[in-house]
């Protein structure tokens, strides 16, 4: 019975306004995916196929590929993720910040600039070792 | 629980589903119309006509091009992973589609007003580079593993910036909520009190979108065009589809959030069909700005692209974010601390616009070949 009132507020909506807006969400992201989904279906009704040995080849400018594409990476790629993945958790900790920092006060402030003065100094370290030079 | 949709009472669903549908009804309008703009001005920036055969003006290239891509053969490589083949267009397109949600169009005109809309629409912007590292990694081809590659660290290395440029607004306007920092510029848009984050968001925007100057991670010339090199007809044009749905997206937010949106000059008084007029107005200026910047400078090489984000953009955005800070929480008078805002980050885009220059100008070392047949006349 609990199960079936669930549904029934589900379905009328009478939840909470947070739970009506992020519905749209889904309902977009669903709609999203059955856009793709029916281009994808009516290019399969319409165009045309054949069968034929070579159509499945890599395309390589005509040569023939050797080996599978996946292989090793260069590292570049891996040190720049890194430095990344610092500065954006970084960011997720000041948007509450600057929303809310004016009614806290200078304390508020002062901390932020400690906090960014760190962060600043990791990208000093970086950029001194040569992390962020493409070579 | 009811939600009003046209003046009249209907359940959320029921409205939430209307307003997806009336988007997904102006989006595929507007990236069709989209499409013919850019042919059009690149071809009078390039002194040629673009298209004229198909109707008027050439106005229907964009559905023959569609049928054109829907009768196409759908070609999968043999050596490439299905799943992760098959998947990728999804998650091209479906974040690109949910970023519709938050941005307001006219007041009212929105599929809804999200506390965190800012945030949701950052969040929800970047997850489509994963669709992107999957074509790339999917299809099994080294130059759309090197796009994929390209693509996702061209897109995270400016994806810093363009948060600190959004955190800059957040904090003139005091809040995340996309309807109130919009109602927040009727006096004064944003990009007078802070055109450094314009700057930045654009510049940020031309990356996130792979358009010139920073397309390495689909330079025809180098990587064939990229991750989607194995991918033919209807699936390759999800693709392109997810760009120009992106490239109206977020002109749209950066009309939004820096330009007034649909508030400035008039507030919120006047009607829904000039607020909608000027925000067609506002964020056509911007894409066609996009166009002007294509049409104008050349492809960046890799090691630019990245030293121009990680050493200049993000170090200037930090510095706003400080700068912004100490302004706002001394609490002077408005006008005091406008003009504050106004001239530190003017200031800060001229520092920028100096770095930009000086390296540019920089004599470049000559060849030694060349210098050596030099010395020998």
């Amino acid at each position: 019975m609990k199960v079936w009132g669930v549904l029934e507020h589900l379905v009328s909506g009478s939840l909470d306004a947070l739970f009506a807006n992020y519905l749209a969400v889904l309902i977009a992201a669903a709609f999203g995916f059955i856009l793709v989904l029916s281009a994808l279906i009516g290019s399969r009704l319409l165009a045309p196929f054949s069968e034929e040995r070579n159509k499945g080849t890599t395309y390589e400018c005509g040569m023939l590929p050797i080996r599978r594409a996946a292989t090793n990476v260069g590292v570049r790629f891996y040190l720049y993720a890194i430095l990344f993945i610092i500065f954006d958790v970084e960011a997720v900790f000041i948007f509450p910040w600057a929303i809310s920092f004016i009614s806290v006060g200078l304390v508020a402030y002062y901390e932020m600039v400690v906090f960014v003065g760190i962060l600043a100094a990791g990208l000093a370290y970086a950029w001194k070792k040569g992390a962020l030079q493409w070579q | 629980m009811n939600a009003e949709l046209f003046g009249s009472q209907v359940n959320v669903w029921v409205d939430a589903l209307v307003r997806v549908l009336i988007i997904v009804g102006m989006m595929t309008v507007v990236v069709m119309g989209l499409i013919w703009f850019e042919r059009k001005i690149i071809g009078r920036f390039q002194m040629r006509l673009g298209p004229t055969r198909t109707g008027p003006f050439g106005l229907l290239q964009s559905v023959a091009d569609g049928l054109k891509l829907v009768a196409k053969e759908d070609v999968r490589p043999k050596n490439a992973d299905p799943w992760v083949f098959e998947l990728a267009p999804y998650f091209v397109f479906v974040p690109t589609f949910l970023m519709f949600v938050a941005v307001p169009f006219a007041f009212g005109f929105q599929v809804r007003v999200l506390e965190l809309g800012l945030f949701y629409v950052l969040a929800v912007s970047s997850v489509s580079i994963v669709g992107w590292v999957m074509a790339g990694w999917g299809s099994d081809n080294r130059y759309a593993m090197l796009g994929a590659l390209r693509a996702a660290a061209q897109a995270i290395s400016y994806e810093l910036p363009l948060v600190m440029a959004m955190i800059a607004v957040a904090m003139v306007a005091g809040t995340l909520n996309l309807q109130e920092i919009v109602l927040g510029q009727s006096r004064l848009p944003n990009i007078v009190l802070q055109p450094l984050p314009a700057f930045i968001f654009f510049t940020a925007t031309l990356a996130e979108l792979n358009r010139t100057p920073f397309d390495i991670p689909v330079g025809e010339s180098e990587v064939v065009g990229g991750p989607f090199v194995e991918y033919s007809g209807i699936r390759w044009s999800m693709f392109f589809l997810a760009e120009y749905a992106a490239m109206f997206i977020l002109a749209l937010l950066g009309s939004a959030i820096f330009l007034g949106g649909w508030a400035w000059p008039m507030g919120e008084q006047w009607g829904a069909s000039w607020q909608l007029l000027l925000t067609t107005v506002k964020a056509g200026a911007f894409i066609f700005l996009i166009f002007w910047v294509r049409s104008t400078l050349p492809r960046m090489r890799v090691d630019q692209l990245m030293g121009f984000s990680w050493k200049v953009l993000l170090p200037f955005g930090f510095a706003q974010i400080m700068v912004n800070g100490f302004i706002l929480v001394n609490g002077w008078p408005a006008v005091t601390s406008g003009v504050l805002l106004g001239t530190t980050s003017l200031a800060g885009l001229f520092a920028v616009g100096w770095i930009v220059q000086r390296s540019v100008s920089r004599p470049r070392p000559r060849p030694v070949m060349m210098a050596r047949s030099e010395a020998a006349q």
